[in-house]
Parts: C-alpha cells; structure tokens; sequence
C-alpha cells in the first residue's frame, strides 16, 4: 500500500472517528472557552501555511513564480468580495497565462 | 440552491486539486465519500502534494476535523438518534449542515432537524459528484501547470480561509504562520512547517 493510500485511509478513518465521537460524548467536556479559541484559530494557522508552500516552494526550495501572479490575482479577487468560482478560476487564468508567456 | 453550487465548486476545485497533487481519481473519490470534510480534504492531499509524509498528512488533516467533532457535540443533543442513524449524523456532521441547522433552531426542533439532514445529504451528494468531475477533468488536462492549476489550489486554500480572518489577532496569526511555514521550508521535512503552525494558534489561543 502506498502512501497515497494510507494518507487517503487514515485520514477518513481519524476523519470518522473525530465525527462520532463528537457524537458520544457529554459536551461540557470541550466547553472550555480556551478549547473553542484554539479549535478556531487552527484552521487560520494550518490553511495560511498551506497557501504560502503551495505558493512559494517547490520540493523543500523556496520559489517565486507563475504562481505568485495567480495567488496575487486571487487575493484581490477576494478584497473585492468575489465569489469563491470566480477567486479560482482567476488565479488559474492568470497563472495559466504568465506560465506560458513568460 | 446557492449553497448546492458553491459546494459544486469546492468539489471541483477539491478533485482537481486532488489529483494535480498526485492522487488517483479512485483516491480522490474515496477522500470525498469517507472523509467528507473539505478543510481536512484540501490539507491531505496538499501536504502529500508538497512532499510530506502520510503521517504529517493525516496529522494536519485530523487537526482541522476535530471541528467536526465539536459540532458533534452541539448536534447530539439536538438530533438525539442512535445506533445507525447516529453513524450516519456523525459522518454527515460538517460546516455546512450544522450551520444551516442552528439557523433553523428558531423555527423549532422539526426543522432544525431538517435542516440537517437535508443540508448533510444535499452537500455529500454535490460535493462527491464534483470532486469526480473535478478528478476527471484534471486528469484530463496533462500539464498542470499549463492550465493554472498549480495556482488553483493555494488559491482555493485562501478562499476557504479568507473568511476566517475577522479579526486583527486572525490576520497576524495568518501572516505569522505563512512567514513560519517559508522559513521552515528548507530546514523541516515536507509537511512539518505546516503541521507546526498549528502549535502557534494553540499558544495563540491559550493566551488569549
């Protein structure tokens, strides 16, 4: 089996049974505030790390590219309140282009 | 409706993404139908797109589905099923249906319920017929790059934390933790930078 796999496996798994537990157990368990403050600042922290290496790195190296100009696009599509379609279809247009122009 | 065509374009944009990182369009599926949880879709096959191991992807995607557990325990008392129908509530637990159902909390407990339900159905239901089509069609394209797809994908990760950034201390945990993840790039294994910027929202948030 191979990575792919085992990623795709386990992360359903822990997926499920993140879920179902959720599901079983009496909620003042989490109802710390300190809990729910943590629990919301992860995915900013997580999904901001995986813009900058999805954006900026290739292989452990840093690199600036075509991508800079399609993630560039993207944010000031979301500064003027476009819609989520619209945010990626244009960073991919951009990239696109810059790829193959430059 | 609207909710249907935006999930629709997250499935895209999650199959899509999916396979320009490397995994299978049969892998792609799998993730949409059993893991079920967009955040947690996106970042596994990101961090294993980046070159990290299966561990550092499973690890960050569990840590953006322990929400999901947390609205398990908002919606338990709610729902109040058991043995099967609660495996199902469980795996239909996600942003969209808990929040759809808490929207609906005022109208009464019938259709809370159905808010639930409906909602969970409706976006599994989109959001696995997507990612095939999203799967698919980049399969079909060849080179990634050409099509802009490369960008695509950090560009859908912004999209689905944009909205998270109300506040000043979300804006520089964000800038914090893309200023961490590229310096750490060269230094950590693959996945590692990002997994670790978890530690900093966690010091965040225990000061605050």
């Amino acid at each position: 089996m191979n990575s792919l796999w085992i990623a795709t496996i386990g992360t359903s798994a822990i997926a499920f049974i993140l879920k179902y537990v959720g599901h079983n157990v009496p909620e003042r368990f989490f109802a710390h505030p300190k809990v729910k403050a943590i629990n919301a600042l992860i995915p900013v922290a997580l999904l901001s790390a995986l813009v900058a290496v999805q954006t900026f790195t290739e292989k452990s190296k840093l690199m600036i590219d075509h991508r800079l100009a399609g993630v560039g696009i993207a944010i000031m599509a979301l500064l003027l309140k476009a819609p989520f379609p619209i945010v990626v279809l244009s960073a991919a247009i951009t990239s696109a282009a810059v790829y193959h122009w430059f | 409706m609207s909710v249907s065509i935006t999930v629709g374009a997250y499935g895209i944009a999650f199959g899509a993404a999916s396979v320009a990182n490397g995994f299978s369009v049969l892998q792609s599926c799998a993730l949409s139908l059993l893991t079920f949880s967009g955040a947690s879709q996106f970042a596994v096959v990101g961090v294993l797109g980046a070159g990290g191991s299966a561990i550092s992807g499973i690890a960050t995607a569990s840590l953006l589905g322990v929400r999901n557990g947390l609205y398990g325990l908002i919606m338990a008392p709610r729902l109040n099923v058991k043995g099967i129908k609660r495996v199902v509530a469980a795996q239909l637990t996600i942003d969209e249906s808990t929040a759809v159902a808490l929207g609906q909390e005022s109208k009464g407990r019938s259709a809370m319920r159905q808010g639930f339900w409906l909602t969970g159905f409706g976006v599994f239901f989109f959001w696995n017929l997507f990612t095939l089509a999203g799967a698919l069609g980049a399969q079909a394209m060849g080179d990634i790059r050409a099509w802009g797809l490369d960008s695509a994908v950090p560009a859908a990760f912004l999209g689905l934390v944009w909205p998270r950034l109300s506040s000043t201390r979300d804006r520089v945990l964000a800038i914090g933790c893309v200023i961490f993840a590229l310096a750490m790039t060269p230094i950590l294994p693959a996945g590692l930078p990002i997994i670790a910027t978890a530690f900093i929202a966690i010091a965040v948030g225990l000061r605050a």
